[in-house]
């Protein structure tokens, strides 16, 4: 990580990320590591559900779910084994942070897990990291060997009667993995493909008992919220959104990486005070936030703030904190086809209006592209984006026609120039 | 030999299924697992062979077909396309001969395209085996590949 900018980094998550050596135990401990475990484990499952329910903390991994509320509903449950998922599946163009986390910080994800774990009442554990991600597997299978022989992972740990073992599991190059139902088909050995919902997997998750399942970000804040109390992460971000959100900046920028900022944060002090700007001084041409499935904004909405109720307002997603900038070089339709073949790729096939869906998007936006594209073409695209919005089977492809539709509403003439009838009278 | 000792780490378990295939695939030079091998390992693992045939065509890091003992993976997501990941990859085609999705003729390197490998900070990006590279350029490029085939060269010797 970069040098930290006081003015719009607040380091949580991060805060022993470049302190800390990942490979050791004893450099974690040493700045504190491991004591909110020890504190959780002096309290009841309960209190510590309520204490994560209370900091507010919401999934960091897109669809942004109250965490406790989660804990909360499978600690309830009566059932054995009960399981906690860590899902670092991380596929989504222009996310990096979780791979961050794993590589600077292996330890805190892992004693968010345990204590996750004891708060659920789960006993069995698993991370599932993308398979493209070797280094952070070998930090993170590192990292359980060390807890395990400091009693801190496995049977009795500490000394108390709550057990919780961990597996690391490898994900096998598909982004549809990352969706929580497809994730727990891939740890059964299967094709990860989606299930029906309901039932969640707080009621039947994997192997058809209670799971939690959180992103490698939510999870890494736990020890913290533990052991400095839901009010220290409440003062830090806006009413809707607590604490911070780690940010993957990509694209033309000058200074790319992960920052983590209050949430609260406009995009334009993420892109320019900590990415500083775009090289050569170009201009944007767009901002997309979130990945491929995020919307594409533009220069003019810069203002916009890293915030839950601020994007719900505007009627965007926020996803999982990528900003991806795109300068005046590059071609909106370009890029959207981009977005689009993305999804191609990765659409597991299941449902029709995912799979065919994406298929015909991309027919017509290569109408669009080179001109031949129709009057009625417009409107026909957009139907069919909202038919996979309210049809589509799981997550990708109800979000896959965001970046389009988003460009629809704030490059409208980027298409209008795309319709043949209207190059023939210019 | 080799699948064998994968087999019992995993305890011949069907649900590492993928596990199993991706370690064994790996410990291959030719970086896939061929139709005899899918036999082989479906009656060890007392499972029908369309279950391994449905894993190996669902993700995307298997091969059916033999390819290089290093895949070059090059990126072309968003990020790393407006960083210039093209011309990443003209330079690869170059340096190598080859075009994309194909094999260097004596067997070493293969060029695919892959989806985001989570180093758009350091875009255009590019995974070789286990390893990652970012902030490519040309001489940088030569460097990696020339590094490659001096490890190989290394190994058999
Ligand atoms: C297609 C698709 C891909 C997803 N990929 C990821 C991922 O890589 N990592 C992740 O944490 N969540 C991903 N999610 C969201 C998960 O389904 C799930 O909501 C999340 O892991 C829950 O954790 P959280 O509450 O901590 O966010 C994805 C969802 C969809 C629909
Ligand atoms: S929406 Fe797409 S990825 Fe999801 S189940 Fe349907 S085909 Fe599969
Ligand atoms: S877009 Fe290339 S590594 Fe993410």
């Amino acid at each position: 990580m970069l040098p930290e900018n006081k003015m719009f980094e607040h380091r949580i998550v991060t805060a022993k990320c470049n302190a800390v050596d990942a490979r050791s135990i004893e450099s974690y401990k040493a700045l504190g590591g491991y004591q909110a475990l020890r504190r959780a484990l002096q309290s009841q499952p309960a209190d510590v559900v309520n204490q994560i329910k209370r900091s507010g903390l919401k999934g960091r991994g897109g669809a942004g779910f109250s965490t406790g509320l989660k804990l909360e509903s499978v600690n309830r449950l009566d059932a054995c084994p009960k399981y906690l998922v860590c899902n670092a599946d991380e596929g989504e163009p222009g996310n990096f942070k979780d791979r961050y986390l794993m590589e600077h910080d292996p330890h805190q994800l892992l004693e968010g897990m345990i204590i996750g774990a004891y708060a659920a009442g789960a006993t069995r554990g698993y991370i599932y990291i993308r398979g493209e991600y070797d280094q952070a597997r070998d930090l993170m299978e590192l990292a359980v060997k060390e807890a395990k022989a400091g009693h801190l992972l496995g049977n009795q740990i500490s000394g108390t009667d709550f057990s919780f073992e961990v597996d690391i599991l490898s994900g096998a190059g598909a982004y549809i993995c990352g969706e929580e139902f497809a994730l727990i088909e891939s740890i059964e050995g299967k094709a990860g493909r989606p299930r029906n919902k309901p039932p969640y997997p707080t009621l039947s998750g994997v192997n058809n008992k209670p799971t939690v399942i959180s992103n490698v970000e939510t999870i890494s804040n736990i020890p913290y919220i533990v052991l400095n109390g839901p009010d220290a992460f409440t003062a830090v971000g806006t009413p809707s959104s607590t604490g911070t959100r780690l940010v993957s900046l990509s694209g033309n920028v000058k200074k790319p990486g992960v920052y983590e900022v209050p949430f609260g944060t406009r995009i334009r002090d993420i892109v320019f005070s900590l990415g500083g700007g775009v090289p050569d001084e170009r201009a944007i041409r767009m901002v997309q936030i979130g990945g491929a499935s995020g919307p594409c904004i533009p220069p003019n909405l810069l203002d916009l703030k890293m915030d839950y109720a601020e994007f719900a307002c505007q009627g965007l997603s926020m996803g999982s904190g990528a900003v991806i900038v795109i300068d005046e070089r590059f071609d909106i339709l370009d890029i959207v086809r981009l977005n689009m073949r993305f999804f191609k790729h990765e659409s597991c096939g299941k449902c029709t209006p995912c799979r065919e869906g994406i298929r015909q998007i991309l027919r017509l936006l290569f109408k669009f592209k080179n001109g031949s594209a129709l009057e009625s073409d417009l409107e026909l695209l957009q139907t069919l984006c909202h038919v996979m919005i309210r049809t589509s089977f799981c997550g990708l492809g109800q979000a896959a026609p965001t970046a389009v539709l988003s460009t629809i509403r704030y490059f409208r003439d980027e298409y209008i120039k795309g319709i043949n009838n209207l190059n023939l009278t210019a | 030999m080799v699948l064998s000792s994968i087999l019992e780490k995993y305890q011949r378990q069907p649900e590492n299924l993928i596990h199993i295939l991706l370690e064994y695939q790996q410990s291959k030079d030719q970086n896939y697992i061929s139709e005899a091998e899918v036999i082989h390992i479906s009656r060890e693992l007392n499972i029908p062979e369309s279950q391994i045939y449905t894993i190996m065509t669902f993700y995307s890091l298997f091969s059916l077909t033999p390819r290089g003992k290093y895949i070059i993976q090059v990126c072309n997501d968003v990020p790393c396309h407006v960083q210039g990941a093209a011309d990443i990859v003209e330079m690869l085609e170059d340096s190598l001969k080859i075009t994309m999705g194909e094999t260097t003729p004596d067997g070493l390197f293969t060029l695919e395209y892959t989806s985001c490998i989570g180093c758009c900070d350091k875009a255009p990006a590019i995974r070789i085996g286990t390893e990652v590279f970012g902030h490519l350029t040309e001489t940088e490029i030569s460097r990696i590949i020339t590094r490659f085939r001096r490890e190989y060269d290394a190994a058999r010797e």
